[in-house]
Formats: C-alpha cells, sequence, structure tokens
C-alpha cells in the first residue's frame, strides 16, 4: 500500500470521525439552534478532511475537489443561517436555561416593529 | 448600464472556469454548455459577486489580507470544530446558549456577508439574523451579553482583516 493511500484513508477516517459528532450533536443537543450549531461546525470539517483524504487518494482529483471543498465552505454557513432565521421567524423557541435572546427583545411591540407570528 | 455588463462578464467568466475545473475537458461540446449556463447564471444573478469596482478587489494590500484571512478562517474552523466536538461527547453536555446582538463596523453589503458566514462557521457561533448593522448571534457559550465585549469577542478577529479587504 502507497503511503499517499494510507495517509488519505487515515484524513478520510477522521472526517468520519467528525461527521459521526456532528450527528451525535444534532441528537444529544436540547434545540434546534444548538442542533444547528453541531451540524455546521462538526461538519465543516469532517467535510474537508473526507475530501482532502480523497484528494491525497487520487491525486488528479485534487483541483476539482478543491472546487467541491470550497462550495461546502460557502454554502455550509448560508442553509445553515436560512434555517435558523426562518426557525426564529417562525417563533421555535430557544431551549429553558437559555441566558438571553436578544432579537427577540429588539423584535418586541416598542421597539415599532412588527412581531413575526 | 455599462457597469452591470462588465460585472456580468466578469462572473460570466468566473463562473465558466469554475465549470471547466470540474468537468476537466476541453471538447468543444462541454465548453459550449458551459459557457451558456455560466452566461445564464450571471445574469440571472445581475454580476454578484463582482458588482463591486475592480480597483477593490485587486489592490496588492487587499490581497495580501485576503490571504492571511483565508488561514485565519480556517485556523478558527478547526478550533470551532474541536469546540463543539468536546461540548458533544462531554456526558454533561457543557452549554450555556442564548442570542446575543453586535454591532460591526463593516459598511460594504459583501463584507457583511463574509462577517456572517465567517461568524457561522466559527466557535460555537451562528448567525440568526442581519438587520443594518447589528448581527444577532446564537452563542453556544454565552460569556458576556454586552454589546461592545461580545462584538470585542465574536467579530473583532474577522473584522480587522475584512475592513481592508472590502471596507
Amino acid at each position: 500500500m502507497a503511503a499517499h493511500h494510507l495517509a488519505g484513508a487515515l484524513l478520510t477516517l477522521l472526517g468520519a470521525l467528525f461527521l459521526f459528532l456532528g450527528a451525535l450533536g444534532i441528537v444529544r443537543m436540547p434545540d434546534l439552534y444548538n442542533r444547528m450549531q453541531a451540524g455546521t461546525k462538526a461538519t465543516t470539517l469532517g467535510n474537508i478532511l473526507t475530501l482532502a483524504g480523497l484528494a491525497l487518494y487520487h491525486p488528479s482529483w485534487a483541483l476539482k475537489i478543491g472546487v467541491i471543498a470550497l462550495f461546502v465552505l460557502v454554502t455550509n454557513p448560508l442553509s445553515s443561517h436560512a434555517l435558523a432565521r426562518a426557525a426564529h421567524g417562525a417563533g421555535v423557541p430557544l431551549t429553558e436555561g437559555s441566558v438571553s435572546d436578544a432579537l427577540a427583545e429588539d423584535l418586541s411591540p416598542e421597539g415599532g416593529e412588527a412581531v413575526e407570528s | 448600464m455599462d457597469r452591470r455588463w462588465r460585472s456580468i462578464s466578469i462572473a460570466t467568466l468566473f463562473y465558466w472556469a469554475l465549470w471547466l475545473v470540474l468537468v476537466q475537458s476541453f471538447d468543444p461540446q462541454e465548453m459550449i454548455a458551459g459557457a451558456v449556463v455560466a452566461f445564464f447564471v450571471a445574469f440571472l444573478s445581475k454580476g454578484e459577486p463582482f458588482t463591486t469596482p475592480i480597483n477593490c478587489l485587486l489592490a496588492p494590500k487587499r490581497i495580501l489580507y485576503s490571504i492571511i484571512y483565508v488561514f485565519y478562517l480556517f485556523f478558527a474552523i478547526v478550533r470551532s470544530n474541536l469546540d463543539v466536538a468536546r461540548r458533544v461527547v462531554s456526558p454533561s453536555l457543557p452549554i450555556n446558549p442564548g442570542i446575543v446582538k453586535i454591532k460591526t463596523r463593516l459598511k460594504s453589503p459583501l463584507g457583511k456577508m463574509i462577517l456572517a458566514n465567517s461568524i457561522t462557521l466559527t466557535p460555537g457561533t451562528l448567525t440568526v439574523d442581519v438587520r443594518g448593522d447589528d448581527f444577532y448571534i446564537h452563542w453556544i457559550d454565552v460569556e458576556t451579553k454586552d454589546v461592545q465585549a461580545a462584538t470585542e469577542k465574536i467579530a473583532a478577529g474577522f473584522e480587522k482583516y475584512l475592513e481592508v479587504i472590502c471596507g
């Protein structure tokens, strides 16, 4: 087994570990927003490590994989932001024990802006 | 009008280059199909994100700061991944979540977009909403509810570079 195959396989394994932790976070976290945190964070590195492992394993794919990694980096925060914003607009509550909700405070009636319901 | 078409042509070339990297072939059919698709995407998005004047993108200092920013962001991402992974595997689930407000100094829409996305990618912070200069951030471990202090903690590191890159 060539050295770059071994290194690629190890990187991919490490990436899979982070993806697993992301999935575990989605199960364990108490509310939507914290789940989004686990779903965005652990999976970004998981994806990138998996792709980097593939690039090492098949060096001829490296350029293409670089573009895909860039795509993941750009779209991952966009989609989680869109989901979190939509959830807040739809009134999904924060978990009990949350410290503050500055957005809900600023949206409340005396601020002059209508509260989305 | 003139400027709009210039943005659209730059965007078309950029998307076409991406297409060629992805298909990895110089077959005339692939190239023509790519050019058509690239033009439509650029046309529908009105040339975004290439509507900023070109001298804003090509100044040497901006390019240097962009490169530093990429590395800075990469390490922030690694740190945030380890941090969230640690919280997920701890049996006691050590989180202290809440939504805080921060204020950005950045003025350009592109700069705000990059800042919001960078915040989402980094340690336990998720941009929930942007209203003018105010960002509402879901923070997995709220250290401070004060607008100033939270801005310092969450955004200051990125703003330092983004201010130079695109104001």
